[in-house]
């Protein structure tokens, strides 16, 4: 860094700062945006399936079936909305969307039950939805267990055979997040999203707008370098970035009560890191992309997507297919989500998460290198 | 009228696709993205790394285990005596539950006892953990039942579930996630793209050229609004070849009725985009506002997170939300095959957000530029 001037960098930090005030919608943006994301993801969003509408249909109409569907009347996990006695209102139902699940008792429920045989149940669930499709299926799966073991203890007693054998009883079991919230694994998880979004965002424009705008030349008949000018436009992003991160700690903390278990040291220098590699990122497609329009559409299609859905924050990689697991190493919000939530939730410092910061700060130097490397201060 | 709209959708064209690398953006990446993230986006489990402890280590406890590591669901990565190194391998994620079968697991259920089989999940993948204990339990259950019948002879199930999935037989995930991301994609893309049309202008200073020109405010809007309204047309046709070429899926339902419903939603992501780009003073304060609306767009959609399970007013004011309908729609014809009579909600709340959008977006333009 031959001949840096740290005035110099200073003037284009305040330069790039009086914009971002002078722009108090784009400024308030980065602000409420976080905000915004952090309170839709803390009230409203949740994977856990619970209600869910079902249509029941009971041909057998006897004690035993109402019995039966009892289990489901009582579970948080149904709503039981309708009853119907034809399978043109099931269809009905499941075609709207009414519903996701139907149950059909068949005619000879209470005689097989009483017999001591075994009754069919049909379950008809909306597969259109496979995710809700499965949990549902699940969850009738097991109240059908627990009725069936309901029902074999009274014929065990049936057949006196004194006392009944011991049998293994499930205690479950969730680690790091007992209660299973996904509040508390989202919350972590919304950081590197915010940060992603706003900081590739903010900075995808930021040189364009010169060359767009046509102050680039002047900017390049000052003796200002090409360190002096990345540094420099980083720096006020980079405040706004900071002021994110410590928005949704504060959000997480206060208001969801988002348990934090390790270092809040290590939290801050890891969102430190991977801000300036997002905001480096932003900067290099401004550089080499030289237009507003496209750098902005590339730095969402290539920020805001692969960081919802690549990065482990909704679905687990370990689920995706094998060269989708490969691609999900070069999102780097992959290890910045890994950090958060074993400093959140785990309570790990850096004996287990060096690698990941380490791949952190490769890719943040990176950008960096990349983006000093194509901004030539000259004219074409 | 008609020429002065043929030369404005001339010019929008050739700014649209004079820059070869604007042709990838608005072409290739969505095809792109949309291959990569439908086979990303998957939520069957299945080889879940498991440890498993056995205290016991009896024909009983072997037989339990037997039961866990046969089914798909579970991959056992390792078996321990103790479970003393248990919280290392699931800190760093070498596993992701365990199962802890008690010493004295075979006397207890000899003495007609409840032995308790600790089932431990990693709860940060939340949703794995749900579909995992209740796999667990029904393994349990089997063994159990299977236990009681080699003590008390055959005793009949009460129940036998047949369970059927309706529209996708062996749930696939693709199923469902692929047309969802071609919405996704078409709200993303035509709402970032048509949010810089106007402001771009303003931004540059050219906006005042073409106002001094003899076109009308309506030829004006009609002219940024077509060029993308086209190419949202195309997107999606190539997004729906994709689907059918790649994943094999088919559109069950009347693809005039998809065209048509999808027409309505790509317009009324258009009306919004104007509206944002009318109100915007730069390009990026209008690329700002625009992910204000894309990112609860999607996220309130009801495609990855379930509508019904949100709060009340969260709920309700998913109604101003078009990707909502239009996802509903397009899953209900590409899926369900089913047609316009049990969609005629969605189809009226659809239409009239997309008039209400656009008619606003003009009413503010033509303050703006008076």
């Amino acid at each position: 860094m031959k001949g840096f001037k740290f005035q110099r960098m200073r003037a284009v930090a305040r330069k790039e700062f009086i914009h971002l005030i002078r722009d108090w919608r784009s400024l308030a943006l980065a602000i409420a945006i976080p905000v915004f994301l952090i309170a839709i993801f803390g009230w409203a969003l949740t994977m856990d399936l619970s209600d869910v509408p079902t249509v029941v249909w009971d041909q057998s109409s006897t004690p035993q079936s109402r019995d039966y569907l009892s289990h489901f009347q009582g579970s948080p996990y149904f709503s039981v909305k309708y009853g119907v006695d034809n399978y043109r209102d099931i269809q009905k139902y499941l075609d709207t969307g009414q519903v996701i699940v139907a149950l059909v008792i068949p005619w000879d429920f209470g005689d097989r039950i009483l017999a001591g045989k075994t009754a069919d149940v049909q379950v008809i669930v909306d597969g259109a939805n496979t995710n809700n499709a499965s949990l549902a299926l699940g969850y009738v799966t097991n109240l059908s267990l627990i009725y069936n073991s309901n029902i074999r203890t009274k014929r065990m007693a049936g057949k006196r055979l004194g006392a009944t054998p011991g049998q293994a009883v499930i205690e479950p079991r969730a680690w790091y997040n007992a209660d299973l919230r996904s509040r508390n694994v989202i919350i972590p998880g919304i950081i590197a999203l915010v940060m992603v979004v706003i900081a590739a965002m903010l900075t995808s424009v930021t040189v364009a707008r010169e060359w767009e705008t046509g102050t680039m030349e002047q900017l390049i008949s000052t003796p200002l370098r090409v360190p002096e000018l990345i540094l420099g436009k980083i720096m006020p992003y980079f405040v706004v970035g900071l002021t994110d991160v410590a928005i949704a700690v504060a959000m997480g903390r206060w208001i969801f009560h988002v348990p934090m278990r390790g270092n809040p040291g290590l939290l801050v220098l890891a969102s430190s890191i991977f801000l300036l590699g997002a905001l480096f990122f932003g900067l290099l497609l401004s550089i080499a992309l030289k237009s507003q329009v496209l750098a902005n559409q590339i730095a969402i299609l290539s920020g805001y997507m692969p960081t919802l859905l690549l990065s482990g924050f909704v679905f687990g990689i370990h689920n995706m297919p094998l060269p989708i697991q490969g691609i999900t190493y070069i999102v780097p919000a992959r290890y910045f989500i890994a950090m958060l939530r074993g400093i959140y939730l785990k309570g790990v410092g850096l004996e287990i998460l060096w690698l990941n910061g380490l791949l952190l700060t490769i890719y943040a130097a990176a950008m960096m290198i990349l983006a000093h490397k194509k901004l030539r201060l000259m004219l074409d | 009228m008609k020429e002065r709209i043929k030369q404005m959708l001339i010019k929008e064209f050739l700014q649209m696709f004079r820059d070869k690398r604007m042709r990838m953006v608005i072409m290739v990446m969505p095809l792109v993205q949309l291959t990569i993230l439908s086979m990303a986006l998957t939520t069957d489990v299945k080889n879940i790394k498991v440890a498993i402890v056995d205290r016991d280590n009896t024909v009983e406890s072997r037989s339990l285990i037997s039961r866990f590591s046969d089914s798909q669901y579970f991959d056992v990565a390792v078996t321990l005596r103790d479970d003393s190194r248990l919280p290392q391998m699931l800190d760093k994620g070498e596993v992701l539950a365990a199962i802890s079968i008690p010493y004295g697991f075979s006397e207890d259920l000899k003495s007609g006892k409840q032995s308790p089989v600790q089932i431990i999940c990693d709860g940060i993948f939340s949703n794995d953990t749900a579909i995992i204990m209740n796999y667990a339990g029904q393994v349990t259950a089997l063994f159990n039942s299977r236990h009681l019948e080699k003590v008390a002879g055959k005793i009949a199930d009460a129940v036998n579930l047949e369970g059927r999935a309706w529209y996708n037989p062996n749930l696939e995930s693709k199923f469902y996630y692929v047309p969802g991301l071609i919405a996704v994609m078409l709200i993303l893309v035509g709402l970032v793209l048509t949010s810089m049309a106007i402001v771009r202008e303003k931004e540059i200073g050219t906006i005042e050229q073409v106002m001094v020109t003899p076109i009308r405010k309506s030829e004006f809007i009609i002219g940024k609004t077509l060029p993308f309204l086209i190419t949202g047309y195309v997107t999606m046709t190539l997004m729906f070849i994709i689907a059918y070429l790649v994943f094999g899926i088919r559109i069950q339902g009347s693809l005039l009725l998809l065209y048509a419903c999808s027409g309505v939603y790509i317009t009324g992501n258009l009306g919004l985009a104007l509206l944002v780009s009318v109100t915007a003073r730069t390009q990026q304060q209008a690329l700002l506002t625009a992910f204000l609306i894309i990112v609860p767009a999607i996220l309130l959609s009801g495609f990855i997170f379930p509508i019904h399970n949100m709060p009340e007013g969260v709920q309700a004011a998913t109604i101003f939300n078009p990707m909502r309908w239009y996802l509903q729609i397009l899953h209900s014809i590409a899926l369900k095959g089913v047609g316009a009579e049990s969609l005629i909600k969605p189809m009226i709340a659809q239409a009239a957000l997309a008039a209400g959008f656009l008619s606003l977006a003009i009413m503010k333009f033509q303050k703006t530029i008076d």
